[in-house]
């Protein structure tokens, strides 16, 4: 019977669309890498394959400096955010419920229910100002506005990590006279590493991958990688704009890789 | 009263205050820039606006009232504002049409992920995984060269001969909708795929060994099931279309404004901030109410499966 030969995991019709989905995710991305390789300056007309925009890009002191600043940001606000994601994770996690936890918890999360465009306007109000009164034009904005927003996506692996975690080793260091500190240090971070370094990588994704927030509150002069292409874009279309989004697309490959390896080690 | 339990109150709340500590830094940061910034946001919305953008400590509802209506310059008369109300219908129709879009090719694919044998599921998530983690903004220039005047389609089809000149595609509601469907529906497959993972595949075998048909087991074993996976994916491409900026400013310019766009343009030329406020709380609000909408159908799900 042909019925009986159906197989409910295979569904007709499902097939068909996941491998159209998989082709149109990935078309766009093949003919953007495939662009970069353009010797042409004119985007669109095919003049050979050459590296010239790649080496373009490298000598190219604004996009170098712009490089810098966006690695040095995320770096600094996915650190700090996880530090702190992490002391609040402990803090809302593996304990009888006590007064406030509903409320740090929901503080902690605010960012992620509010859209990043009023969080940007919001800031924009004020720190313009403290700019005028204190004549700051430093760093120092950025790294407070992506560190607010990278605190609940550090905060998420973290505390999911902790709420799995076992308490009984925990308790036998405790059990063994070890102190709060050298029990913290030797056993509950170790245990927690894998959630700390998941909490990082999103941090640093989610701070690399901004561009409302760095558009809105940058001072002048001061470029982000996502500010920098998107000034490009508006103001000339060259293949050089295919190079860096070649190589920010890279980026994401090797830190997606890199994940991927980390934790296939350890199952 | 006995000493016993005061003792414990006391270790209680000693613990209390040390959880609270623990939690200050990430509290304080937030509090000050992000709830203060809101504060002032709403504080904002009901100022009256300075000449040269900022505003002046004049209180005034004009701000709330430009959200929806526009005054005549000569007989003040109000009018609802044609041009805001588009723009708010297009916000939500899109984000709608975006979820839509995603839902149709997210869940087959998340299911087609699920059912594959373990080794070649970890291939296919990772696939999925690449994109979600590509800059947003490099995903839109890739969409943006597709449908270009000058782009992968309109050079396609005049090489067939399909058409004689480029059609115009760019700067559309359809651009618009195409990029953010593009740029969220790996936020659609990653949830939907959670679930239909966990799903346990004896449950529709049993359903089918009773002579229930396709489509009955599918509507009543399988989706039941699914369907929280669903709801979290629809959440988590319906929240960020919504205040979508990047995307529609590339793909629909200025003719296809989203209210992210309206937004900013108010701090920018337009210059009127207290709209500009007023307009931003709208939008926060109309997120918090799909949020809302979201927690109340997953724990109204939950208290079903209990009872």
């Amino acid at each position: 019977m042909a019925e009986r030969a159906f197989n409910i995991r295979r569904l007709p019709g499902v097939a068909t669309l996941a491998i159209g989905c998989f082709v149109i995710l990935y078309i766009p991305m093949v003919i953007l890498v495939g662009n970069s390789f353009n010797a042409g300056k004119v985007i669109g007309h095919w003049e050979g394959v050459s590296l010239h925009w790649y080496v373009a890009a490298l000598h190219n002191e604004a996009f170098l400096a712009a490089a810098q600043t966006s690695l040095l940001l995320a770096t600094l606000a996915a650190l700090i955010a996880t530090i702190t994601a992490t002391m609040a994770a402990l803090a809302t996690t593996r304990a009888a419920d006590f007064r406030g936890q509903g409320a740090i918890h929901l503080i902690v999360n605010q960012p992620l229910m509010v859209p990043e465009i009023v969080l940007a306007i919001a800031l924009l109000i004020i720190l313009a100002q403290v700019k005028q009164a204190t004549g700051y034009t430093g760093l120092g904005y950025l790294i407070a506005a992506h560190t607010t927003f990278c605190i609940p996506f550090a905060y998420m692996p973290i505390r999911a990590r902790l709420e799995g975690m076992d308490l009984s080793l925990e308790t036998a260091a405790a059990d063994l006279y070890a102190s709060r500190f050298y029990t913290f240090r030797r056993v509950t971070l170790p245990l927690l590493a894998p959630g700390i370094l998941a909490g990082f990588m999103l941090a640093f994704v989610v701070s690399l991958d901004d561009v409302v927030m760095s558009d809105f509150l940058k001072s002048p002069g001061q470029e982000t990688l996502p500010t920098y292409l998107m000034g490009e874009l508006r103001r000339n279309l060259t293949s050089e704009i295919y190079a860096i989004s070649s190589l920010l697309l890279l980026i994401s490959v090797l830190i997606v890789a890199g994940s991927w390896a980390a934790t296939r080690k350890k199952a | 009263m006995g000493e016993a339990p005061n003792t414990e109150r006391d270790a209680q709340n000693a613990d209390a205050r040390q959880r609270w500590r623990l939690a200050l830094p990430a509290v304080t940061i937030i509090m000050v820039f992000s709830i203060l910034p809101l504060i002032v946001v709403v504080l904002y919305s009901v100022l009256t606006p300075g000449d040269y953008g900022n505003v002046r400590w004049v209180f005034s509802t004009e701000g709330w009232f430009s959200v929806l209506f526009e005054r005549d310059i000569f007989d003040d008369t109000l009018s609802l504002s044609d041009a805001h109300l588009t723009i708010l219908a297009r916000s939500v129709g899109l984000s709608l049409l975006t979820t839509a879009l995603t839902l149709i090719f997210g869940v087959p694919t998340a299911w087609f992920i699920a059912t594959r044998p373990p080794a070649a599921r970890a291939f296919w998530l990772f696939l999925v995984t690449i994109p979600f983690w590509t800059n947003l903004l490099v995903r839109t220039i890739a969409v943006q060269e597709m449908i270009r005047s000058e782009g992968v389609f309109n050079r396609l089809f005049l090489w067939l001969g399909l058409i004689d000149q480029p059609i115009q595609m760019m700067f559309t509601n359809f651009a618009v909708l195409l990029g953010m469907a593009y740029v969220f529906l790996p936020l659609m497959v990653l949830p939907v795929f959670a679930a239909v993972e966990k799903f346990d595949f004896r449950l529709a075998e049993a359903g089918y060994d009773l002579y229930a048909s396709r489509l009955f087991c599918l509507r009543k074993v399988i989706l039941p099931l699914v369907r929280p996976g669903i709801i979290a994916g629809s959440i988590l491409v319906f929240v960020p279309s919504l205040g979508a900026y990047v995307t529609p400013r590339i793909m629909g310019g200025g003719k296809s404004m989203m209210l992210g766009n309206l937004i900013e343009m108010q701090f920018g030329q337009g210059r009127n901030w207290p709209l500009g406020a007023a307009l931003s709380i709208t939008l926060t609000l109309l997120v918090l109410i799909a949020l809302i909408y979201y927690t109340r159908l997953t724990s109204g799900r939950q208290g079903r499966s209990h009872g």
